[in-house]
């Protein structure tokens, strides 16, 4: 016992030598990676943001249906539970679906079908769809075994098209809206914010009184004033690609500060000064020396500031004034709640709206622990 | 002091003016205009519409006239008559509408902004002095929700749960019985019946937002030599928070007031659509959709004037707690 005492002593301080040598040698992106595998809420909401973009790439295979498939019969249908067994085997399924209708207001109330068993499975043939417009298939992830029967997750719509299909379809255009908008404001944000904090004077006052005004103004209705000039015969895709536009035309502004004021600090450094003075030319002194000191607090900005642009989707197109359908987004769909009456008797519609909550949320945790891994010395 | 207050009142006033250009370029993108719908209109009543007429109507509202003439005019009768021109939808005068709408908007805003003073202040003061307890985890437990869930699903969720278990949806500002009675007690205590509702939803964003500015400010000030120096010489620890941290953090209560307002005027508009409350965001939507250009030009014009102005207080509040700014 004794002997060994010594002997671990020993073994912890080489451990902790070669620890301190290894972070010695360890690049900026690796140190970040350390501090950022720490941050147990952040690693998880990660993993669930890649899981979501995940779902957005593969949303034809995944979804039970395609958007457009419609079943008048199966309108308003309650979500469906899953149950794995039947008389004491293994057979996951859900049950069938029955309604009566009330006979002075015609209205159908659903109840749960005990007799009638829709047997579910992976990889189940249905609706025919082509993935990303290219590969032709008929296979979904999930599904009722026998296509055409019901299978409701989080229920059918005011006109019988499934919630849980529609959702997962929606994540690509909400997911990516930002994303588009994001690359415009970013380029605004570095351009105006990195000219303001490197050229300074008259420039940096002009720049910096513009981002106040934009800042000061409510965003809301001037996008709403933007989104109303959309013309209605535009295609989807135009309408898409205006939207991203319109929601990151006000948005750049806290990039821009951000750059500036990196730029600002930066310039005093050390290091920045010797590459001035090795003869370092303008645009690779921005490039080679300064850029890459700040890229991780841009991304951990980026991360923190998507969420804004999806919520802004989600609004406008709740109101109407965002994507119009047949182009399902998020906001889209919550465009069916709008009453009062109709969320009361079909609470699962707002589903869509579990799913902003729950990217926001995630998003949000992801870019409080990239921020804080963002500067490890 | 004087010229910090000059400087800022003309950025103030600088502000104004460029957003009443974006307000009235806004309107104007959209192709056709008021007299394009009028003759659609009337086409679909009177079959055939003599050409010329398109041209003389557009001469008489003055549609012709090339857009700084246009601005030019607009902003002279709102700056000299106080008109903000004519509602051709409603068929009646965009400033009275503006008028009618704008009190409740702007109460609601207020409302709204002391919601989140009074709640944000304590919990955030309590988060940071008691860091890790229950209360700052449900707080940001709160404080993230909040950020997360876009307004206008949590004023749905609420209809819905007034709607299902409370045997009514708690939608506008005031009962069937005070909606068109003229002022009195009742009708204001009728008032703030209704109005947490839209209150708490527009401002839990923001009280989430400032719960964690408060918190992370605090906490900075807490570790500061002179914090130790008190507690060494003695000072109980109430008194020391109060007397020092305290009025350091309580800065971002005046400068967020800044971007806040912004924030919740839009919440506002949007709220209130779901809510059906009789202020400005429904109006101005409708506005909008049907290019009745003055109503919507003057609502974004003066909900945006009204967020200037608040800044620009919140700016000369925070030179009166904080002398390191207005000595700059």
């Amino acid at each position: 016992m004794k002997r060994q005492k010594p002997d671990l002593a020993t073994n912890n301080e080489q451990n902790e030598t070669q620890e301190s040598l290894k972070l010695e040698v360890a690049s900026q992106w690796q140190l970040m990676w350390w501090k950022f595998r720490k941050h147990k809420l952040a690693m998880i909401s990660g993993a669930l943001v890649i899981a979501f973009y995940l779902v957005a790439l593969f949303s034809e295979f995944l979804a039970p249906n395609v958007t457009t498939t419609y079943k008048d019969t199966y309108a308003t249908a309650p979500p469906q539970p899953i149950s794995f067994f039947y008389e004491g085997k293994w057979l996951p399924h859900v049950k069938g679906l029955k309604y009566e209708r009330d006979p002075v207001s015609l209205r159908k109330t659903w109840t749960i079908d005990e007799e009638v068993v829709v047997p579910i499975g992976f990889f189940v043939r249905g609706d025919a769809y082509k993935l990303w417009g290219l590969i032709p298939s008929d296979i979904h992830f999930i599904g009722a075994k026998n296509p055409g029967d019901p299978f409701y997750l989080f229920g059918a719509d005011i006109i019988g098209r499934d919630v849980f299909s529609r959702l997962i379809y929606s994540s690509r255009v909400s997911l990516t809206v930002g994303l588009v908008g994001m690359v415009i404001a970013l380029t605004i944000g570095i351009l105006l914010g990195g000219i303001s904090g490197l050229v300074g004077g008259a420039l940096d006052n002009i720049i910096q009184r513009l981002i106040e005004i934009l800042m000061s103004i409510p965003t809301l209705p001037v996008w709403l004033a933007l989104a109303a000039v959309v013309p209605i015969d535009w295609p989807a895709l135009r309408v898409y690609f205006m939207i991203s536009i319109i929601l990151s035309l006000i948005s750049w502004t806290g990039m821009a500060r951000v750059v500036r004021s990196k730029f600002l600090a930066l310039r005093e450094e050390d290091f920045v000064m010797a590459a001035m003075l090795d003869g370092c030319g303008q645009t690779r002194l921005i490039l080679r020396h300064m850029l890459p000191s700040f890229l991780s607090h841009i991304i951990a900005s980026i991360t923190l500031w998507i969420p804004g642009l999806i919520l802004g989707e989600t609004a406008l197109s709740f109101l109407g004034l965002g994507l119009r359908p047949p182009v399902v987004s998020w906001g889209v769909m919550l465009q069916d709640t709008q009453k009062v009456a109709v969320i009361a008797r079909y609470p699962w519609l707002l589903a869509p709206g579990g799913a902003v909550f729950l990217i926001v949320l995630t998003l949000n945790f992801l870019g409080d622990g990239l921020r804080d891994a963002a500067d490890p010395y | 002091m004087w010229k910090y207050l000059l400087r800022r009142s003309l950025y103030a006033l600088f502000t104004v003016w460029v957003i009443s250009l974006l307000a009235f370029a806004i309107i104007q993108l959209p192709p056709g205009d008021y007299v394009t719908d009028m003759l659609e209109d009337l086409r679909a009543q009177a079959g055939n519409v003599p050409p010329e007429w398109e041209d003389r109507m557009r001469q008489i509202y003055g549609f012709d006239d090339p857009f700084i003439v246009q601005y030019f005019k607009w902003m002279r009768n709102i700056l000299l008559r106080g008109q903000f021109g004519y509602s051709f939808f409603y068929k009646r005068d965009a400033g009275e509408m503006i008028i009618e709408r704008l009190p409740m908007s702007f109460a609601l805003s207020l409302f709204s902004t002391f919601f989140v003073w009074i709640v944000a202040l304590p919990i955030g003061f309590y988060s940071a002095v008691r860091r890790y307890s229950i209360v700052d985890y449900t707080a940001s437990f709160m404080g993230f929700f909040g950020m997360a869930i876009p307004n206008f699903l949590l004023a749905l969720i609420i209809l819905f749960i007034t709607y299902r278990y409370m045997g009514g949806a708690v939608i506008g500002l005031f009962s069937k019985e005070f909606a068109d009675a003229p002022w009195s007690w009742a009708k204001f205590v009728d008032l703030l019946k209704h109005i947490w509702v839209p209150m708490v939803i527009i401002g839990i964003g923001s009280t989430a937002g400032l719960i964690r500015t408060m918190r992370a400010n605090l906490l900075d000030e807490l570790n500061k030599p002179y914090v130790e120096t008190a507690r060494a010489k003695g000072l109980s620890e109430t008194r020391l928070l109060i007397k020092y941290p305290l009025r350091h953090a309580l800065n971002p209560f005046v400068s967020t007031l800044g971007w806040m307002l912004p924030g919740l005027v839009s919440g506002e508009v949007i709220v209130s659509m779901v809510l059906n409350l009789p202020t400005s965001g429904p109006v101005l939507y409708q506005a909008l959709v049907q290019q009745d250009q003055y109503v919507a030009a003057g609502f974004i014009l003066v909900l945006s004037t009204l967020t200037v102005i608040g800044t620009f207080i919140s700016d000369l509040l925070l030179a009166w707690v904080d002398p390191r700014i207005r000595l700059q």
